[in-house]
């Protein structure tokens, strides 16, 4: 499987290439009131309105202020884009079946629910982020 | 399933049979000469039997008995061919290509008509038929098919397909093809003209026998089949697809002008200048790609009215007027059930029994009209009936026997009101709940439909005479008109149909305009108090920050929530354009107060606020129907109901009229530079046409006495708005008013206000034009007649203007 990679805080993720449309870099952001706090604005992606969401807030972690620009990983699915705002973007990187890992027991949480499981690259550890459940937990 | 579904359902079968069976029988003349060169191959052969196949057994199915025939006798030939019996010889190639050509021309009459036509092809039947003999037997058969008249020969091509003009000429024998060609060279060399026009300055033909070409060619195209070559069939999200594409477009075509404009290239500002022009014009003919005639709605009607009006015993007949009225397809998706509710209301609880309307002296056929018609940009939709109408007093009745109104309450209600408690949730009018509607869900349910769509649902109904219900919607839900305004540094657009008016409290007002209703800010708008939302304090919950807003003026936009007003206050009102309403993504759909997301010029988002929405958050909605409980409420609805709507205009000569805001079009300033002459008459142009300004008050005769002048004069001198004189401004200010379809502009002095009165009319016609006098606001007004001062400009036969007797001269 090829991973997307990118960086979120301290750890290093990745997410199915097949669900990802496209990477861009810090995009303008119109806020939105009385919107969940993960939700940080709405960005015109040549015409299509996309909902920014703050990934690190969604996993549980701190998350993006005001003055960051957090790169975009737009994901699409029938009912329109959303992007997943992350720290850095990494490569895309081929990985091995036989390295990966399920979460242990210890993991709980929202990031239980979004973290498939892990590949055990050489240096560190690549978690896999579910696209498709974290889209839906933005709803 | 009911008949007319099925009917519906039969054209829709046979149009797809008519477009199928046209894209394979022009693969089959094809075959059929490929199969000619080589006889042998069995899959051209079978694909060519197959197709034979297949529109005989779908006619035989349709009923199309001629059509089945000629196909029949020509599978049967085609049959004996493919198992090899018979050999494919020109003669039975020329047979089937005949036959092709006959099943055309019936598809095409099949179109027109829904019958496969008179014609029987007897002769092309004998020929198949005699060609299915073996050879050796055929060949001593006396029906030669060279003496066959061929079907090509009595039914002229032209017919069915458009022939080239050059073509035309030659079969007509005014050009020879060897000219003809020549022509055509040239055109591929460069020259522009028609082929045609070509021949015509070579000499080679007259004008007239082009004409006449040309004449005969158009009609042909009229006649050409429209479902299988004027239209092809588009997948709805192609479209869709294609409408973000253009809206794409017309920000960047914005962002180009915008950056034209820094530097200064004739050449890129035509350029651009036309990159705007295509981009408009693309983005209308895509919109009108996604607009369907409301009639296809209404095309179940008849079937709902007759139904409904058999099984509650009555006559009712159904009248459509407008079914070609256009609107945007997700539009008509989405007022089909409103539609269909107000239509069997209408059938249920308008049309009375025929005995009843025998005995009120009316046709005992009730009659139902739907009528749709555009209108400054949106679509009205009619639903008339000539039936009882409905009592207001019963409404009322109702209602307090329900608990939905209290007994003051009932009291106080205008006709108007009661009439509009029809909407009201969990009311029925019905004396018996019937299995057809009277079930109190429904006329709260159809009015939220609508509004949903950002339309206005209206009623009036005169007791015996009949009821209509007028819906007005936007043409499409993906283009509407906006304000947008600014607010804690974002932008956001606010749908223009719930806009009233604009309000800028300036210095003094700033500070004390604003009053605090137990907490609640209020404003007294002409007299009624309007409750007013802060929209950084409903969005982000910042309360404004004192000291700031003390220095700054105050901008209120004045919205409408269904019956409820309220004014929203914002940092900066910017100005109103067509926005290109996005939907928002999931994780916002669950936020009453945005309606969706727009991109601005400049390509930044920005969010579209839902009137509606907000009014509930901020509780308002709950407050308006609890509304009048208060002491003072009671006082303001009962004085409300005798109220008129003016509009305060002051004379040059300091003395003050009005128009009833009713007869008002809209209220306008304009350019004095773009006014122009035309004979006698000032015109300017408005709005696509060209509008009469009629100057008021050198029309009218003078009326008063010199003290009353200089009365007047001191009023003036003391009222707060000083007195200037029109003629210093670039501006004249014009009272539009429409009649008989066309605006005609009163160019009035000034416009000082749109006050709601009770007006007492204290006094006769003063003078010609004037309708009568009154006292409002403490000041003599005199009512304008507009229809005529209409009149009264009307120019003379001898091209002198009529004036009154006074000597005042046209300012403008």
């Amino acid at each position: 499987m090829q991973l997307c990679t990118f960086k979120l805080g301290d750890y290093f993720f990745g997410v199915n290439v097949e669900k990802v449309q496209e990477v861009i870099r810090h995009q303008e952001m119109t806020r939105i009131p009385l919107a969940n706090k993960e939700v940080r604005g709405l960005i015109n992606l040549r015409g299509q309105i996309v909902t920014a969401v703050d990934l690190r807030l969604l996993l549980g972690l701190t998350g993006f202020s005001s003055s960051d620009e957090p790169m975009n990983i737009i994901i699409q699915d029938e009912d329109g884009a959303v992007s997943f705002q992350v720290d850095e973007i990494g490569d895309v990187l081929e990985v091995e079946e036989s390295s990966f890992e399920y979460p242990p027991e210890t993991l709980k949480g929202i990031a239980r629910e979004l973290i498939q499981g892990a590949y055990k690259l050489t240096d560190r550890l690549l978690l896999v982020l579910d696209a498709e459940k974290a889209v839906a937990m933005t709803a | 399933m009911n008949e007319m579904d099925e009917m519906d359902e039969m054209d829709e079968v046979i149009q797809e049979f008519i477009v199928e069976s046209n894209e394979n029988l022009d693969n089959l003349d094809n075959d059929l000469l490929a199969l000619e060169e080589d006889p042998s191959n069995a899959e051209i052969m079978g694909s060519i039997f197959r197709t034979i196949h297949t529109i005989k057994g779908t006619c035989g199915f349709l009923g199309f008995g001629k059509l089945e025939k000629v196909s029949h006798v020509g599978e049967n030939l085609l049959s004996k061919l493919r198992e090899g019996e018979l050999q494919l010889t020109k003669k039975r190639t020329t047979a089937l290509l005949q036959m092709v050509d006959a099943i055309r021309q019936m598809l095409v009459c099949v179109e027109e008509t829904k019958s496969d036509g008179e014609k029987e092809y007897l002769e092309l039947i004998e020929i198949l038929a005699a060609l299915q003999i073996d050879d050796a037997e055929a060949e001593q058969g006396d029906t030669p098919p060279d003496a066959a008249p061929s079907v090509e020969a009595e039914f002229p091509e032209e017919e069915v397909k458009v022939k080239p003009i050059g073509e035309m000429l030659v079969s007509s024998g005014v050009a020879t093809s060897a000219q003809v060609a020549d022509a055509i060279k040239q055109q591929l060399d460069g020259n522009k003209a028609p082929v045609g026009e070509i021949l015509v300055n070579q000499g080679v033909v007259d004008k007239g026998s082009v004409a006449k070409a040309v004449d005969k060619q158009s009609e042909a195209k009229s006649r050409a089949p429209a479902a299988s070559a004027g239209s092809i069939r588009v997948d709805v999200n192609l479209l869709d697809q294609l409408m973000n594409l253009v809206g794409e477009l017309v920000l960047i075509r914005n962002q180009v002008l915008q950056f034209g404009e820094t530097f200064d290239s004739p050449v890129f500002s035509t350029t651009s200048q036309h990159l705007s022009q295509v981009t408009s014009e693309l983005q209308e003919q895509v919109m009108q790609t996604r607009m369907q005639p409301i009639g296809g709605v209404w095309s179940k009607f008849p079937r709902v009215v007759r139904d409904l009006s058999q099984g509650c015993g009555k006559q009712v007949r159904l009248e459509m007027e407008g079914k070609e009225t256009d609107l945007d397809k997700s539009l008509i998706e989405a007022i089909k059930d409103p539609l269909t509710h107000l239509v069997r209301n209408s059938v249920d609880h308008g049309i009375e029994m025929p005995e009843v309307r025998s005995a009120n002296g009316k046709p005992a056929e009730g009659v139902i009209t739907l009528r749709a018609y555009h209108e400054g940009g949106q679509v009205n939709i009619e639903i008339c009936d000539d039936g009882a109408g409905i009592d207001p007093e019963k409404l009322k009745n109702k209602a307090l026997e329900k608990g939905l109104i209290s007994e003051d309450q009932a009291e106080r209600m205008g006709e108007k009101e009661a009439l509009n408690l029809i909407f009201k949730a969990g009311f029925s009018t019905a004396a018996a709940v019937t299995n057809i509607s009277g079930r109190g869900v429904g006329m709260d349910v159809v009015k939220t439909n609508i509004e949903n769509l950002g339309g206005v649902v209206d009623i009036s109904s005169r007791l015996g005479e009949g009821t209509t219900m007028r819906i007005k919607i936007p043409l499409t839900l993906a283009i509407i008109p906006a304000l947008t305004i600014s607010c804690a540094g974002d932008r956001y657009a606010i749908p223009q149909i719930n806009l009233m008016e604009l309000l800028l409290l300036e210095g003094e007002d700033a500070k004390s305009g604003i009053e605090n209703l137990h907490g609640v800010p209020v404003y007294r708008l002409r007299g009624k108090l309007l409750p007013l939302l802060y929209l950084n304090k409903e969005l982000w919950n910042e309360e404004p920050a004192e000291d700031e807003e003390a220095n700054n003026n105050i901008n209120i936009v004045v919205l409408k929530a269904g019956e409820l007003q309220f004014g929203l206050v914002v940092d900066e009102v910017n100005d109103t354009q067509e926005v290109v309403v996005k939907p928002l993504g999931k994780q916002l759909k669950g936020i009453s107060s945005l309606a969706g997301a727009t991109i601005m010029g400049d390509g930044h988002v920005a969010i579209i606020l839902d009137v509606f929405g907000l009014a509930d958050n901020a509780k308002l909605l709950s407050e308006a129907t609890h509304q009048g409980e208060g002491v003072h409420g009671e006082q303001e609805v009962a004085e409300e109901s005798e109220k008129v709507s003016l509009v305060l205009l002051r004379n040059p000569d300091g003395g003050r009229m009005t128009v009833p805001l009713s007869e008002v079009t809209r209220l306008e300033e304009i350019q004095r530079t773009s006014i122009e002459r035309v004979g006698n008459e000032q015109v300017v142009r408005y709005r696509g046409q060209i509008m009469t300004l009629i100057d008021v008050f050198s029309l009218l005769p003078e009326r008063r006495s010199p003290e009353r002048i200089t009365a007047d004069a001191q009023k003036d001198a003391e009222s707060v708005v000083a007195y200037q004189p029109a003629e210093s401004s670039s501006v004249v200010q014009v009272v539009v008013c429409t009649k008989d379809g066309k605006a005609i502009g009163l160019v009035v002095d000034q416009v000082l206000d749109v006050a709601e009165e009770a007006v007492e009319i204290s006094g006769e016609s003063s003078r010609k034009g004037v309708s009568a006098t009154a006292v409002i606001q403490d000041r003599v007004t005199e009512f304008l007649d507009v229809d005529e001062v209409i009149a009264m400009s009307k120019v003379k036969p001898d091209g002198q203007a009529r004036r009154g007797d006074n000597n005042a001269t046209m300012y403008i």
